[in-house]
């Protein structure tokens, strides 16, 4: 086992775009940790979805080795995602270092999310090495990015690193600083297994591995470890280290980051941030900061073909073998049929499950309007949680409903703080603070429904702002709102899976949207089709598709024959993925309306 | 006259299927269509495969003539009973090149003497002189593109010829002596009102021509029309106004004694167009020329490249330029609903579950239930048919009835 003076655990804050996967990439080619044969873009994103995405979406670990001045070096690189959706999984790898690399890019300066996640590595007493990347680009404004990280972390000029991913310019000082800089991890003296999880992944032979950060002791294969948090006790059947592959040990110690496997099958019982230690000998307390993860978007996902149900409980099962984040119970729906009512961390959380169940498991599904959780109080004082608008009580039992609130904090240049404003007030946001960072640079707090920031905000503060605005949130309590129930019906039946719950101000316009947005996308049939919003039996809006009078080819001779059958054939089979509510059909992405009334 | 009598006897045969019954043990039916892929100028609606680039016209008769020996067993044991040009536009070409190619034919293929050859013709090229050509070069049926014989009609859609040589054309072919002459007719265009498509009918009626290809203006992707839509130059063809100009076509043509014996055709009884109707019979072909088509009879089609050089060049070098594809039970279903219910005859139940099975004759009857209640389809001795309502919407009709 290396001595712990040789260790050094660090991970990297970034904003999305700021250039980490590539910086990353850089730092394993310096350590030949991979082979130039390995090396492809984002060598740490596993996930052909984080690739194309460009995006990090689970956490990883990779241990770099490199002799410098006689000693064998061990660098532990934690990579962590950087979207707003995965706050929590990014706190838990702050927590398994000692060091964070502060990557700002040149050319755009400190976001808001960064600012959260540095505020977080100096809660868990991180040493921060910054660093300007990007500095090659023809716009790169490297003074102003240094004065703001100096604004920011009080450091000296000359601590900050120059860097660019995309040269690999600055790399070998990155090394040194962090040798020199990001302290050895420290042994309390406690000799008892305490290590954390920072992150799971499931391998379908091996079960759920757990990534690990060894604080206190050590670990051999071979031994009885607890998982403190759910109590449950499991065999450490494998402990080793992490390489681009996994690389088995006999034991890991006290500084290290590795991983275990325990044969767990299911993910639920692995819990991000929770502590393991020997079920033999446990330790005292509990590594603080756990959290059970909580899913703050919810929305109904219902298999295309109705025979296919099953299958769909199996395939968000094993999703959710690596995605523990992602909850799912069965629904039911007039429109869907059966389906589930799934929980998410945010809108682009659910993207991901929707387009990981169609790439793994060749799962397509229809996806309804995403909501948050309200409660709901009946006039006989009973609180109801309502995940889906479907279950808010009807009529005079409900009294009121309870929406979420969240904090929000926008970082921006002074000349949007207007539009962001308008934007903010628009969504029934409440300024809470208004605060110079530096002078270009201003933080704008708002307490906002968490609803409101759900749908086409964050695009939207983005393209007010040209790209200048950056955001960041934690959730708030509760608040007592105007809020109705919106319901669209087709020729007059009530489609449940487009019923939405709305502040009362918003309520007319809204309907008035989406009646033309399904007006757009339900395809004309044989008879008129009337489309309508309503609150209750209060019809606020109406719009009508009128009956398809001709459909018919003009010439089916020699040459046409083929292209026809084939064109008719591909109508079927999207008649078929269409579902019906009483004779209208409907096709699936009209059920997603919702998400595209600005388009 | 004579002549006349022998089409309406032979018109008869196919109409009533005896050539089929007749010949089933000895011989098989078949056509053969060839594609002129060259044009003066462009329509602005067309889709079909040409070029305005005259160069290469010789090399490419030549290469038709080549494809037709290479092809020369693909019809063994058949005998040829029609035989169409296509285009393009085939009224471009010269005596010399049409015998040329009728020539290469009755050289490999088993020709019937009396068989129908048709060519499609542009009014624009129906001089006298062009007329007698082609009369003397053996062609027996005129397909005339005159598609409206209003000025702005054909202006909007950039045909070369004018209102003038659309009734010019008529006049002149029925002095060279043809009398099965077919034309097309477009309606729909933004402009035509219902009154106007209604003086063009009767101006149709007035040359006492025995058929009529009418068909509503489609805006094909990739087109000028479908440019000039989407940039708002042109308006859109109005459905609604497109349905009843089809209304008023099936109305006034029943009146006038014209069969509407498929969607987009209607005939004199005894004139019906043996070439097309074979098409929908699912009777063999051979297409030859780029971009051709061809059907064994049964489940194999194939179609040649869709570019002029590339074929030139490969059957001259000897590679490969076409794709094909095996038609499975359910393709072979499906075509003949897709076929069979454009037609007047329909599909035969019968004839289904003799080949399908009862079950896909059960099945059939239960998708198409919900036309059968609102009479967009009927039952009528065994055979399913749509109803005038029911061809309006017969793309929709065929898809819900097919098996995918």
């Amino acid at each position: 086992m290396q001595p712990m003076e040789n260790i050094r655990n660090f991970c990297i804050i970034a904003h999305i775009d700021h250039g980490k996967s590539t910086l990353a990439d850089r730092l394993l080619q310096y350590t030949n940790a991979v082979s130039e044969r390995e090396l492809q873009a984002q060598t740490l994103d596993d996930m052909d979805l984080e690739r194309e995405r460009g995006i990090t979406i689970k956490s990883h670990a990779i241990q770099m080795n490199l002799k410098l001045d006689g000693k064998d070096y061990n660098f532990n690189l934690i990579d962590t995602p950087g979207h707003v959706d995965f706050s929590y999984e990014v706190s838990r790898s702050i927590a398994a270092c000692e060091g964070v690399l502060l990557l700002v890019d040149a050319t755009q300066g400190i976001q808001a999310q960064t600012i959260s996640n540095l505020y977080l590595a100096l809660e868990n007493d991180l040493e921060v090495i910054p660093v300007v990347n990007k500095v090659d680009m023809p716009n790169a404004n490297i003074e102003d990015v240094q004065d703001q990280i100096i604004d920011l972390i009080g450091c000296k000029r000359e601590e900050i690193l120059s860097a660019s991913g995309k040269t690999g310019e600055g790399v070998p000082e990155i090394i040194q600083a962090i040798i020199d800089r990001i302290p050895a991890p420290s042994n309390d003296g406690g000799t008892k297994l305490k290590a954390l999880i920072f992150d799971s992944v499931y391998n379908s032979y091996r079960g759920v591995v757990a990534y690990v950060r060894i604080v206190e002791g050590q670990i051999s294969k071979g031994q009885k470890i607890r998982f403190m948090a759910t109590g449950n006790d499991y065999d450490a059947n494998e402990v080793g280290i992490l390489k681009m592959d996994y690389e088995p040990k006999a034991s890991i110690g006290a500084g290290d980051v590795g991983y275990i496997v325990t044969g767990i099958k299911d993910s639920k019982e692995i819990k991000v941030g929770d502590t393991i230690t020997l079920a033999t000998d446990p330790c005292e307390a509990r590594i603080d900061g756990f959290e059970d993860v909580k899913p703050m978007v919810f929305a109904g996902l219902y298999p295309i073909d109705t025979d296919d149900y099953e299958d769909l409980r199996e395939s968000l099962e094993k999703l959710q073998l690596n995605d523990a984040s992602l909850t799912f119970e069965p629904e039911t729906s007039l429109a869907l049929g059966f389906g589930f009512r799934c929980g998410f961390l945010g809108l682009l959380h659910l993207e991901i499950v929707q387009e990981r169940l169609e790439r793994e498991f060749d799962m397509s599904v229809i996806t309804t309007v995403p909501n948050v959780s309200y409660y709901a109080f009946t006039t006989r004082g009973e609180k109801i949680l309502v995940n889906n608008p479907s279950d808010l009580p009807e009529g005079t039992n409900l009294d009121y409903v309870e929406e979420p609130l969240i904090g929000a904090q926008i970082i921006t240049k002074p000349e949007y703080i207007g539009p962001i404003m308008n934007l903010c007030i628009e969504k029934r946001g409440r300024l809470q603070g208004q605060t110079y960072l530096t002078t270009e640079r201003v933080e704008m707090s708002f307490e906002l429904p968490l609803a409101e920031i759900v749908f086409d905000f964050y695009d939207r503060l983005k393209s007010i702002s040209r790209g200048y605005a950056s955001f960041d949130y934690q959730l708030g309590g509760y608040s007592r709102g105007d809020l109705v129930k919106l319901d669209i019906l087709l020729n007059g039946e009530k489609v449940d899976a487009l019923s939405s719950l709305i502040h009362r101000s918003k309520a007319y316009e809204f309907g008035k949207k989406l009646c033309a947005k399904l007006k757009e996308l339900v395809p004309r049939q044989q008879f008129v089709i009337a489309i309508q919003a309503a609150i209750g039996a209060k019809i606020i809006a109406r719009e009508t598709i009128s009956a398809m009078r001709k459909d018919v080819t003009a010439k089916c001779y020699g040459g046409d024959i083929t292209r026809k059958r084939k064109l008719l054939e591909k109508q079927k089979k999207g008649k078929k993925k269409m579902r019906q509510v009483g004779r209208v059909e409907v096709p699936q992405k009209a059920f997603m309306a919702v998400l595209k009334l600005n388009e | 006259m004579v002549l006349s009598l022998l089409k309406d006897f032979y018109d008869y045969f196919v109409a009533q299927d005896l050539f089929t019954k007749v010949n089933k043990k000895q011989r098989r039916l078949a056509g053969i269509y060839i594609h002129i892929p060259f044009c003066k100028q462009a329509c602005h609606y067309c889709n079909f495969h040409f070029s305005t680039i005259m160069k290469g016209r010789s090399e490419m008769i030549e290469a038709i003539v080549l494809e037709s020996r290479q092809r020369s067993d693909y019809l063994v044991g058949d005998e040829v009973e029609t035989i169409y040009f296509g285009g393009g536009s085939p009224s471009l070409l010269d005596k010399e090149e049409i015998e040329q190619i009728l020539a290469a034919l009755t050289e490999q293929f088993q020709v019937n003497g009396l068989a129908e050859i048709t060519l499609e013709a542009n009014p624009d090229d129906l001089d006298p002189e062009k007329l007698q050509m082609l009369k003397e070069a053996g062609v027996n049926r005129l397909s005339i593109g005159v598609q409206s014989f209003r000025e702005e009609d054909l202006r909007l859609m950039n045909r070369a010829h004018n209102s003038e040589q659309a009734h010019s054309c008529l006049e002149n072919a029925k002095l060279a002596g043809f009398e099965n002459i077919t034309m097309d007719l477009i309606y729909g265009i933004p402009g035509l009102c219902n009154q106007d498509w209604r003086d063009n009918l009767e101006r149709f009626f007035a040359f006492d021509i025995p058929h009529l290809s009418a068909y509503a203006l489609t805006v094909e992707p990739k087109t000028a029309l479908a440019h000039f839509i989407k940039t708002g130059s042109y308006a859109a063809p109005d459905e609604v106004q497109t349905a009843e100009q089809f209304e008023i076509l099936s109305a006034l043509c029943t009146e006038r004694g014209y069969e509407h014996y498929e969607i987009s055709n209607l005939a004199l009884p005894g004139w019906r167009s043996s070439h097309n109707g074979n098409y929908w019979k699912g009777v063999k072909y051979l297409g030859l020329g780029p971009s051709a088509h061809s059907f064994d009879g049964r489940n194999l089609r194939r179609w040649n490249v869709a570019n002029n050089a590339k074929y030139v060049k490969a059957l001259r070098s000897g590679e490969n330029y076409f794709e094909s594809e095996r038609l499975s039970t359910e393709d072979r279903i499906n075509e003949y609903l897709m076929t069979g219910l454009r037609t007047e005859a329909g599909c035969d139940l019968d004839w289904i579950e003799g080949e399908f099975g009862l079950q896909l004759r059960q099945q059939l009857i239960k998708a198409a239930s919900p036309y059968l209640e609102t009479g967009k389809l009927m039952v009528k001795k065994n055979a399913l048919k749509l109803s005038l309502q029911g061809k309006l919407v017969s793309d929709r009709i065929i898809s819900d009835l097919f098996i995918v």
